[in-house]
C-alpha cells in the first residue's frame, strides 16, 4: 500500500496527542509500519502544533511534506488554513469550525482572516463541525477532538469496530463511554 | 517472536538502557530529551534522578561507572556545555562500567536557545558518538553504546535530534542482561587526573581515538547500500529517512559512528560513486573531514547548516525539482503564550506597570519577553538572569539598575542560580532578584527538583526552603509574596529596587497546570457595565478577546479563575461565577 499521510493540527493544550494516540495504535493494529512525530516541550503553550502520522508498507521519514497530506485534521479553522498547502490536491480537511484568536490577535497587530472555510472550500474537500457545540450537548466538552476524529475517520480505511476498539483500549476507563458516543457523532455527522 | 510496540525515541532510549543493564540514571530535564528519564522510571532495576544541573548529572553518573556500574546521563545539546567540564576529562580517564550520555539536539529551534552540534563538542572532547535514525536504532544503539564503552574504555555519547526523540516508530522488545558489576580497584594513574597522570591518560585518549576510527569501519550500526554508483550519500541519524524518501534508487553509506569517522569504510564508498553528497543537519563535521582527506563530495554549497531538512529540501537542492506546491496562506502568527492563570503573567502586569527592565533567565517566565507584556529585556542561559543584571550593575553603577530586576525561576534557580546570588552577595551588588516559584520545571512539562519536595522517583524529600537559602548566602532583605497579591507585590517591588542592598522576592504561587481539576471560580464581563477600555486585556490573558463590535469576552473554556482582569478593571464590569 501506497503510504498514507495524515496531519493533527490546532494549538497546544487543545490534545492532539491524545488522538495521535489513538490513530497510532490503530494503524498498528491493522498491521502497517507506522511513523508518528509530535511536539512536545514549549510549543504546547498555547502555540500552533502539529504531529504528523504515516503508515504503510514501510515508512522512512517520520513527517508529511508539503503536497502530501491525505487528510488534515485541525481543531481550530486558523490552524486549518495555516497548514492546507500540506495538503494533496484531492485531501480533506476536517476542521473543528472554532475560533481561537493568536496573541498577535488578542493585542491587536493582527486581524483574524475572515470566511476561512469558504477559502479552503475553494481548493479542497472540507467537512466542517462546530465540535464544541456537539461536545457540549453531549454533556462533555473535552470530548471534541473526538467528534472531529469521527469525521476524518470516514476518510481512512479502517472500519467503525476497528476505531471503536481502539478507543477503549486508549482513553481512560472512565470516559470510554463519552468518547465512544462523540465518535459516533462525528462518525455519522457526513456520512 | 518479541513483542513490538510503538515507543517515541525517548521511550526506546529509555527501554535501550533498561536493556543494557544500566542501574543509575542522572539528568536534568530539558526539551528534547526530557522524556528519557521520565521513561527510564518505569524500571524498577534503574536508580533515577533529576539532579539539579547536567554537570551534576554527569559526574553522578562518572561516580557509578567509576565503581563499575552501567551508567546513563542525559541532556539537552546546552546542557552538554553545562556538563563539559566532567566529559572533557572523563574522556581521560575512561570508565569501569559502561558510561553513555544521550544528548539532544534541536536544529530548527524548536524549544531552544541556539542550534549548538554535539557532535563539534563530542570531536573536541574526544569522545565517541553513535548516531540512530529511528526508535528501534534508538534502543540497540543505546545498548551497543554501553559495549563499545566498555571494550574501548571510554565514555560514549549516543546523539538524538528532535525529530528522532519525538517520533514513535516501531520497536521490538529484548529480555534485560543483568550485568555483574565490575570489581572496583583503587587506580591512582587512571582515576585521579592531575597533571603527571593527565599526560599519560591523553596518549591512551589518542590511541583509543585511532582505534576507534579503523574498527568503527566494521561496526555492525554502519550500513552500505550499493544500488546506482551514479550518485551515493554519506549520511546518519534522522537525515537517513529524508535521502530515502527523495531518492530511494541512489547508493547510501549511513553511519552509525559518527566520531571517530571510519575513515577507510569512507573512502571506499567514495570510490564506488561518481557524484558524493554529504548530507548532514547542522555543522558541516563530516563534511569538513572527509574532504580534508582529498575526496571530493557536496553538501553545504548546496544545503543548509540551519534547520531541520526535508525530503523536500532535497529534491530542490540535489534532484533539481521543481515541486510545485501550494504557497502557504499568510495568517497571524501563534507563537507560544503563558497559559491563563499563569502566575507569571500576575508578576509581569505589576512590573509592566512600573516599567522595570527584567533580566531575564530561561522558563515559561521567558514568554513575558513579548507583547503585551514585554518585560524581559535579556535571555541567555539558564542562571545569566542575576550575574547579567550584577554586571550591568558593575558597569554602570548602583543607580542605574534602579529599574532593573533579575527575573528567574524555582528550577532555574536550584540550576545554577544560586551561584550567581552568592557573587552578587559576595562582591558587593545591590541588585533586586525576583524568584518566579511555581513549584516545579514548568516549561520542559512539570519535573520535580530540590526545591518541591519530590523525587523524581516519586518518593518524598527535602525540599529546600529557598527564603532560608537566599539569607544563608548573605541576603538581608527576603520577602515571600504571593504573586496574585499584586497591591503587596508592588509594594515590595518598589522598595527592593530603592534598596542599596541585594533583595530577594520570592513569589510564590504554583503553576496552574499542576491543579488537575478544573478551576471553581470563573471570570466574566457584564456588558451593560463594561467601558470598553481595554484596561482587562493589557496583561494579555489569551481568555480574553475583543469582539469585531468592540465587546470584550471572557472565553469560559479557557478561563481559569485567577482574577487578574478583575483587578485591571476600575468600573467593576469582571465578575466571577461558580462553574
Ligand atoms: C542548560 C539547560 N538545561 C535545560 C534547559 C531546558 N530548560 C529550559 S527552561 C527550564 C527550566 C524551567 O523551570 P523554572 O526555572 O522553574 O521556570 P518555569 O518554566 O517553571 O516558569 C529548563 C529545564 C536549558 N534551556 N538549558
Amino acid at each position: 500500500m501506497e503510504t498514507k499521510n495524515i496531519m493533527i493540527v490546532g494549538v497546544g493544550g487543545q490534545g492532539t496527542l491524545l488522538t495521535s494516540r489513538i490513530l497510532g495504535a490503530l494503524t498498528i493494529q491493522a498491521g502497517y509500519d507506522v511513523k508518528l512525530s509530535e511536539v512536545h516541550g514549549m510549543a504546547q503553550r498555547g502555540g500552533s502544533v502539529v504531529t504528523f502520522v504515516r503508515y504503510g508498507d514501510k515508512v522512512y521519514e517520520p513527517v508529511v511534506e508539503e503536497g502530501q497530506a491525505d487528510v488534515l485534521i485541525a481543531f481550530e479553522r486558523l490552524e486549518a488554513l495555516r497548514y492546507a498547502h500540506f495538503l494533496k490536491e484531492k485531501g480533506a480537511i476536517v476542521v473543528n469550525d472554532n475560533r481561537i484568536d493568536p496573541m498577535p490577535v488578542v493585542i491587536g497587530a493582527a486581524k483574524y482572516p475572515e470566511n476561512i472555510i469558504e477559502e479552503l472550500e475553494q481548493h479542497h474537500r472540507v467537512y466542517k463541525v462546530d465540535a464544541l457545540e456537539e461536545a457540549k450537548k453531549l454533556g462533555n466538552s473535552r470530548v471534541f477532538n473526538i467528534i472531529v476524529l469521527g469525521i476524518a475517520a470516514q476518510h481512512m480505511n479502517f472500519t467503525k469496530e476497528e476505531w471503536l476498539k481502539v478507543i477503549e483500549e486508549t482513553v481512560p476507563a472512565k470516559t470510554i463511554e463519552i468518547n465512544k458516543k462523540a465518535f459516533e457523532v462525528g462518525y455519522n455527522l457526513h456520512s | 517472536m518479541a513483542e513490538k510496540v510503538i515507543m517515541l525515541g525517548n521511550e526506546a532510549f529509555a527501554r535501550g538502557a533498561y536493556e543494557a543493564g544500566c542501574k543509575v540514571s542522572a539528568a536534568y530535564p530539558g526539551t528534547p530529551s526530557t522524556e528519557i528519564s521520565e521513561n527510564i522510571v518505569q524500571y524498577e532495576e534503574i536508580y533515577s534522578e533529576w539532579s539539579p544541573n547536567e554537570k551534576v548529572a554527569m559526574e553522578v553518573a562518572i561516580g557509578a561507572s567509576i565503581i563499575g556500574v552501567r551508567a546513563l546521563a542525559s541532556m539537552k545539546h546546552v546542557g552538554l556545555n553545562v556538563a563539559a567540564d566532567p566529559l572533557f576529562t572523563v574522556s581521560y580517564i575512561g570508565v569501569t562500567g559502561g558510561l553513555v550520555a544521550i544528548i539532544a539536539d534541536d536544529p530548527g529551534l524548536y524549544s531552544s536557545q541556539n542550534e549548538q552540534d554535539t557532535r563539534a563538542i563530542a570531536r573536541a572532547a574526544k569522545v565517541p558518538v553513535l548516531e540512530p535514525s529511528d526508535s528501534s536504532e534508538a534502543k540497540e544503539f543505546v545498548k551497543f553504546a554501553f559495549d563499545l564503552s566498555e571494550k574501548y574504555d571510554t565514555p560514549v555519547i549516543v546523539r538524538a535530534t528532535t525529530r528522532l526523540a519525538h517520533s514513535q516508530g516501531m520497536v521490538e522488545l529484548n529480555e534485560r542482561i543483568e550485568r555483574e558489576d565490575k570489581p572496583y580497584v583503587r587506580d591512582f594513574a587512571k582515576n585521579v587526573m592531575m597533571p603527571g597522570n593527565a599526560k599519560g591518560r591523553h596518549l591512551v585518549v589518542e590511541s583509543r581515538e585511532n582505534a576507534l576510527e579503523k574498527d568503527g569501519c566494521n561496526f555492525s550500526i554502519n550500513k552500505v547500500e550499493y544500488q546506482d554508483t551514479s550518485i551515493g550519500f554519506i549520511t546518519s541519524g534522522i537525515p537517513y529517512m529524508y535521502v530515502k524518501e527523495a531518492f530511494p534508487e541512489a547508493s547510501v553509506l549511513k553511519l552509525g559512528i559518527v566520531n571517530p569517522l571510519p575513515r577507510k569504510l569512507i573512502e571506499e564508498f567514495a570510490a564506488k560513486v561518481d557524484t558524493l553528497y554529504i548530507i548532514e543537519e547542522l555543522d558541516p563535521i563530516i563534511e569538513e573531514q572527509v574532504k580534508s582527506w582529498g575526496i571530493k563530495a557536496i553538501g553545504k554549497e548546496v544545503l543548509t547548516v540551519q534547520g531541520e531538512y526535508t525530503a523536500n529540501l532535497l529534491r530542490k537542492a540535489i534532484g533539481g525539482e521543481k515541486l510545485s506546491i501550494a504557497h502557504p496562506a499568510q495568517v497571524p502568527n501563534r507563537p507560544p503564550i503563558l497559559c491563563p492563570s499563569c502566575p507569571h503573567r500576575s508578576v509581569y502586569s505589576i512590573l509592566n506597570r512600573l516599567k522595570i527592565h527584567g533580566a531575564g533567565d530561561i522558563g515559561c517566565y521567558t514568554l513575558g519577553a513579548v507583547a503585551p507584556l514585554s518585560v524581559v529585556d535579556t535571555t541567555v542561559c539558564m542562571g545569566a538572569s542575576i550575574s547579567t543584571l550584577h554586571g550591568m550593575e558593575k558597569a554602570k553603577g548602583k543607580d542605574y539598575i534602579k529599574n532593573w530586576v533579575a527575573l528567574i525561576g524555582d528550577s532555574t534557580f536550584m540550576h545554577t542560580g544560586i551561584n550567581s546570588l552568592i557573587n552578587m552577595v559576595y562582591n558587593k551588588g545591590t541588585g533586586t532578584v525576583m524568584i518566579l516559584d511555581n513549584s516545579t520545571t514548568g516549561m520542559t512539562g512539570h519535573q520535580d527538583h530540590a526545591a518541591t519536595g519530590k523525587t523524581l522517583m516519586g518518593e518524598d524529600a527535602n525540599a529546600v526552603d529557598i527564603a532560608t537559602l537566599c539569607k544563608a548566602v548573605g541576603v538581608n532583605h527576603v520577602y515571600e509574596i504571593n504573586a496574585f497579591d499584586t497591591e503587596r507585590l508592588e509594594k515590595a517591588i518598589k522598595e527592593a529596587t530603592a534598596m542599596d542592598e541585594v533583595a530577594v522576592i520570592i513569589t510564590k504561587s504554583p503553576c496552574i497546570l499542576l491543579s488537575k481539576a478544573p478551576s471553581k471560580k470563573q471570570y466574566h464581563i457584564l456588558p451593560e457595565v463594561c467601558k470598553k477600555c481595554g484596561m482587562c486585556m493589557k496583561p494579555g490573558c489569551p481568555a480574553i478577546t475583543k469582539l469585531e463590535n468592540g465587546t470584550i469576552a471572557i472565553n469560559d473554556t479557557m478561563c481559569n479563575g485567577c482574577g487578574l482582569c478583575e483587578q485591571a478593571c476600575k468600573f467593576a464590569a469582571v465578575k466571577p461565577v461558580e462553574r
